[in-house]
């Protein structure tokens, strides 16, 4: 079970949190034309990448933040957690 | 019968209290403090089980968690479980034991003739053999397989026992209470780190409790117990035993599993059977010992062929010989110490050391005491069935490749020792990269990727001084660490007899014109020559041999065979071990019940059960009650002898012709504030919110980006810069996460707060052509009328001095109102409903009267909102906005999605307007088809028409909007039904919808 240090509420088990994707992935704005190839890449298309990952979670049991969380999939190790609103510099 | 085997003042077992328990039927007698595997040993038992495949005779190997036979079936207090080693399971007064895997008895097994057959039984046997023909696995080779394997039987009763998770947090976790263990949790302790220091076993000190060593000046024993007694008194230390550390997972988190009872006749009132910890520690110190290895010679599986380690367990701590007439055979000075042992206790053993003329104080001694050593000797094979009877032993040369002429020793037991392998267990499931160490022909840990590090036996350090110090000293530097304290503490002196090198000699060859068997893996059966046929196959990666010939594999998990198959492989391909390498450690180290695993989440405990504030008044009023995701719900109020069908028709009756009361509290509600909530409605709903006036409802729909419909509910505006939001029950908690999503990640710009109000909030649903006048009775001083509270309204009134919000809603098609008091008041809102609704014929209502209703109303819910459905689906298309963007809109224009012939949401009747149509039914044009019969659709829900009394369903049906007249089949396989029926428009009731606005 990973441990995530929320930014607001600090290290908590991951079975407080939930996992939401990508955390790269940039919606479209709206009302905005797009093509279908765009369009299908932001709603389907994603790479399963092995190594460093960008990854949203949600502190669901927590302080409900959506989080981003700099993870390694290949052997679970955190580099760093950010607010909703930062990014990796 | 008596204890023949035990010795008078050995061993630290409790004499004063006799026990006596049964094995295979048979009664015996033990100590307290003995295990099953000691007390059978006193009484002479040997013969325990039969081995895997061959069914040969088994007996015990070791005294603990490394046993690979003695596994038993236990019964204790009218429960049994399969998968107990003896050598592990704590004796207690009425204990029964049998053997497993064996046929019609463990004296005679009939599977025992595999073992004449076992030219066949090679490795990969199962894979050859039994591939033809075909047609016999069903019927001849499982069954046949499934009777003669397998290591006991699982009981298929509910387990009334009780299990337990417990979470916790440490600045060190100690595994095992060895010297290491101990001395590293003692400097950890007093320089003020948090400590968890476990230990598989009862008693607590591991090799300080059997080996000949002085810890300033008291006895290894007495240190270890001064120690333990120490550490129990500290608040910062939480000292356990009987707690097997078996998993190492992500980010330093462990699996602890503590028997609490298992050792007990019956578990005490209140107390868990087991107990599962699962442990955050800053650092894990891993002192989880060595187990002994065994050297590999003929029919080495025999009973009373024994670890030389565990035969000196047996006579130190239960005061058990495991025979009187030992052989031990050895290639290091471990053998010397068992021997010593048994000297000492007046039994003359004989050793075998494969070393030609090794020297050091442990020789010395034993030279000194008399005892009878050969050098440069092996045992080539054990005689004997059911128990050693005597040995066939040869001088070896020295390049150990010649055996000399083969001698027959008598002898009742072998005692072997081919020295020591590390427990890198835990390491290695923790990520490290673990080395081999030529001075021990072992695995030990190397580099780390989490916080651990391996001390003592379990890296390969074999003297105590050397054990103690660096201990001591990492355990003081890690809490240093941590604690910033530096409480040193003195170094006690050590003495201890001083050993030599080992020989790296570990399988004796095979003599002209013999074929014995050189078993490698015990549990199962896995000898020299099924290795070597898998690498003459080609097999060449060891995890691929391990699969091929199951080495390694049972629930002793290759404990005492890992190793030498490894050096067999090696041997066998001139490789070195390293390069070889060792298969991949999993968790469980050992098994663990799934009671354990389970816990407390069992059943009705598996999720919370989540009740309304009227939940009382549903009890007590007859209410049948339906799971509805967590909550549970009313599904209809029984009266006398009805039945759910009669009752929910009855209630939903009610409803079209006076007025019904529902229960709608579980509807999801959520808060929102702020500026820019109609913009954040205006994009999440599919429909236009930008004008939504103060005071007025609106229902939307909300799509996930792939255009699939997530949600529906109503939406009302408070206040100017307040709204309640609502959802369906099942999916209140992903529409809240949703909203967040957006607001925080995508949209941060937009000022809105929202925030669940679900629980805050009692709902009553009121409904019914009578509804009006009763609510006007509720509310005497609003206006309520169709002007002051028109259809979609909303306003705030006084229930006899409770605030409430109401809301002219409708699920039901009828004129209604939902009504919102805090959740304190729901009970009270409740009872004043029915006591003013009684001259109006008000009845409450449940969930199959509210599926009923809006079914004939077709309004779409969870069944058809399925995830994957579109809104066209649900007919729900007009209330997409063509004016404005949304989420999943862009979708919506997908290829599929905009297909002529898309699917929609249609009404079904069957033709006999009597047969109900089951609820997944497939619609097919002709029942008679060939299979796979081509399915155009499926019934979503069925209810009984109250309004036409006759059934009716909702169906998704493929080109929906054109089937309309058609006749169909509904078939259902799984009910055996074939229904013919009439496709008709899903609104059965006022399709105008004038009743809601009335």
């Amino acid at each position: 079970m990973l441990h995530i240090k929320c930014p607001h509420c600090g290290i908590r088990s991951q079975n407080e949190f939930s996992y939401g994707g990508d955390a790269t992935v940039k919606r479209p704005e709206l009302n905005k034309e797009i093509s279908d190839q765009d369009w299908n890449n932001f709603v389907y298309n994603r790479k399963s990448l092995r190594g460093k990952h960008l990854e949203l979670w949600q502190h669901l049991s927590g302080c409900r933040q959506w989080i981003k969380v700099e993870r390694d999939t290949a052997t679970h190790e955190i580099f760093n957690t950010l607010k909703a609103n930062e990014d990796i510099s | 019968m008596t204890q023949s085997f035990r010795l008078e003042n050995v061993g630290l077992i409790n004499k004063d209290k006799k026990l006596s328990f049964k094995f295979n039927g048979k009664t015996y007698y033990g100590y307290e403090g003995d295990t099953l595997a000691s007390a059978l040993i006193a009484n002479g038992v040997h013969l325990v089980g039969r081995s895997f495949k061959y069914h040969r005779p088994r007996g015990f190997f070791g005294a603990g968690v490394d046993e690979p036979y003695a596994v038993v079936q236990l019964y204790r207090n009218g429960e049994t479980e399969p998968n107990i080693k003896a050598t592990e399971q704590e004796l207690f007064e009425g204990l029964e034991a049998t053997s497993v895997n064996c046929w019609p008895s463990v004296n005679f097994d009939i599977g025992a003739i595999n073992n004449f057959f076992r030219i066949f039984l090679h490795a990969g046997f199962y894979y050859k053999t039994f591939m033809w023909p075909k047609s016999f696995w069903y019927k001849v080779y499982e069954p046949f397989i499934r009777k003669a394997a397998g290591f006991g039987v699982v009981s298929t009763k509910h387990d009334k026992e009780r299990y337990e998770h417990k979470y916790e947090y440490c600045d060190l976790l100690i595994v095992g209470s060895g010297p290491s263990g101990l001395a590293s949790a003692y400097a950890a302790a007093k320089n003020g780190a948090r400590v968890i220091l476990a230990e598989d076993k009862p008693r607590f000190g591991g090799t300080l409790l059997t080996s000949e060593v002085n810890i300033g000046n008291q006895s290894g024993k007495e240190w270890a117990e001064g120690i333990i007694a120490e550490l129990k008194e500290m608040p910062n230390v939480t000292v356990k035993n009987r707690s097997q550390v078996f998993g190492y997972y992500d980010h330093n988190m462990l699996v602890m599993s503590e028997r609490i009872s298992d050792h007990l006749p019956k578990t005490k009132k209140f107390h868990p059977k087991q107990r599962l910890w699962y442990i955050r520690a800053k650092e894990v110190l891993i002192s989880s010992g060595s187990i002994e290895r065994p050297i590999v010679f003929g029919n080495n599986d025999t009973p009373g062929v024994i670890l030389s380690s565990a035969a000196k367990e047996y006579l130190k701590v239960y005061g058990v010989l495991v025979g009187r007439n030992p052989l031990i055979f050895t290639n290091n000075d471990s053998g010397y110490e068992t021997a010593i042992e048994f000297k000492k206790n007046g039994v003359d053993p004989i050793i075998l050391d494969t070393r030609k003329d090794p020297q050091s104080e442990i020789v010395d001694e034993a030279k000194n005491l008399g005892i009878n050593i050969k050098f440069s000797y092996v045992v080539v094979a054990a005689q004997g069935y059911k128990k050693v009877k005597s040995a066939d032993v040869a001088k070896i040369s020295d390049d150990k490749e010649q055996l000399g002429a083969v001698e027959n020793i008598k002898c009742d037991c072998i005692c072997v020792s081919g020295f020591w392998t590390p427990t890198i267990h835990l390491a290695s499931q923790s990520g490290n990269k673990t080395k081999f160490n030529e001075d021990i022909d072992a695995f030990v840990s190397g580099t780390s990727k989490q916080n651990e590090i391996t001390l003592g036996a379990a890296n390969g350090t074999y003297t105590l001084d050397e054990t103690l110090k660096s201990s001591f000293e990492t355990g003081h530097e890690l809490s240093k660490k941590i604690t910033n304290n530096d409480n040193k503490i003195s170094f006690p002196n050590v003495v201890e007899k001083k050993s030599t090198t080992h020989d790296k000699f570990w399988c004796v060859p095979l003599p002209e014109g013999k074929n014995y068997k050189r078993f490698l893996d015990f549990q199962n059966d896995v000898a020299v020559s099924d290795v070597e046929i898998a690498l003459k196959e080609g097999y060449r990666s060891i995890e691929h041999v391990k699969r091929y010939t199951t080495l390694g594999m049972a629930t002793d998990q290759g404990k005492t065979s890992n190793l030498n198959g490894l050096q067999l492989v090696s041997s066998i391909e001139n490789k070195i071990v390293p390069a070889v390498g060792h298969t991949t450690f999993r968790p469980p180290y050992t098994p663990v019940s799934i009671g354990a695993i389970v816990g407390r989440e069992v059943g009705k405990h598996s999720k919370p059960t989540r009740k309304s504030p009227m939940h009382s008044w549903h009890e007590k009023n007859n209410a049948v009650f339906v799971d509805a995701g967590v909550w549970l719900r009313p599904r209809y109020y029984k009266q006398g002898n009805e039945n759910l069908f009669e009752g929910s028709k009855r209630e939903a009756k009610n409803v079209r012709t006076n007025v019904g009361v529902c229960d709608v509290t579980t509807l999801g509600k959520i808060d929102i504030k702020g500026p820019d909530v109609a913009e954040l409605l205006n994009r999440v709903y599919t429909n236009a919110w930008l004008k939504l006036p103060v005071g007025k409802a609106r229902y939307g729909v909300m799509l996930r980006e792939d255009g699939i419909v997530m949600d529906d509910g109503t939406t009302t505006r408070i206040s100017e810069n307040h709204y309640h939001m609502t959802t369906t029950t099942a999916q209140a908690a992903n529409v809240l996460s949703h909203l967040e999503y957006y607001l925080q990640l995508v949209w941060p710009e937009l000022n809105v707060n929202v925030v669940s109000t679900t629980e805050q909030w009692a709902g009553a649903a009121i409904a019914g052509p009578k509804s009006r006048d009763l609510l006007q009775k509720l509310f005497p001083n609003s206006d309520v009328s169709n002007e002051g509270l028109p259809f979609m309204g909303y306003m705030e009134g006084d229930l006899f001095g409770v605030k409430a919000r109401i809301f002219r809603i409708s699920f039901s098609g009828e004129l209604a109102y939902e009504v919102n008091v805090e959740s304190d008041n729901g009970n009270f809102m409740w009872k004043k409903i029915m006591e003013i609704g009684e001259e109006f014929k008000v009845q409450p209502y449940g969930t199959e009267a509210l599926s009923t209703l809006r079914i004939e109303m077709g309004h779409v819910a969870g069944s058809e909102l399925d995830g994957r459905t579109i809104p066209y689906d649900n007919s729900l298309e007009g209330l997409l906005s063509k004016k404005k963007d949304f989420i999943g809109k862009r979708s919506l224009n997908r290829e599929a999605f905009i297909a002529e012939d898309r699917q929609k949401v249609v009404g079904v009747v069957p033709l006999d307007k009597k047969t109900s149509i089951p609820e997944g039914s497939h619609l097919v044009k002709d029942s008679n088809a060939p299979l796979p019969n081509p399915k155009l659709g499926y019934i979503s829900a069925s209810c009984w028409s109250v309004e036409h009394d006759n059934p009716f369903s909702l169906a998704i049906l493929k080109d929906g909007k054109n089937m309309i007249g058609e006749k169909l089949f509904a078939m259902s396989p799984l009910k055996n039904k074939v229904i013919p029926v009439e496709i008709i428009s899903s609104h059965y009731v006022d399709p105008k919808g004038e009743r809601v606005r009335s």
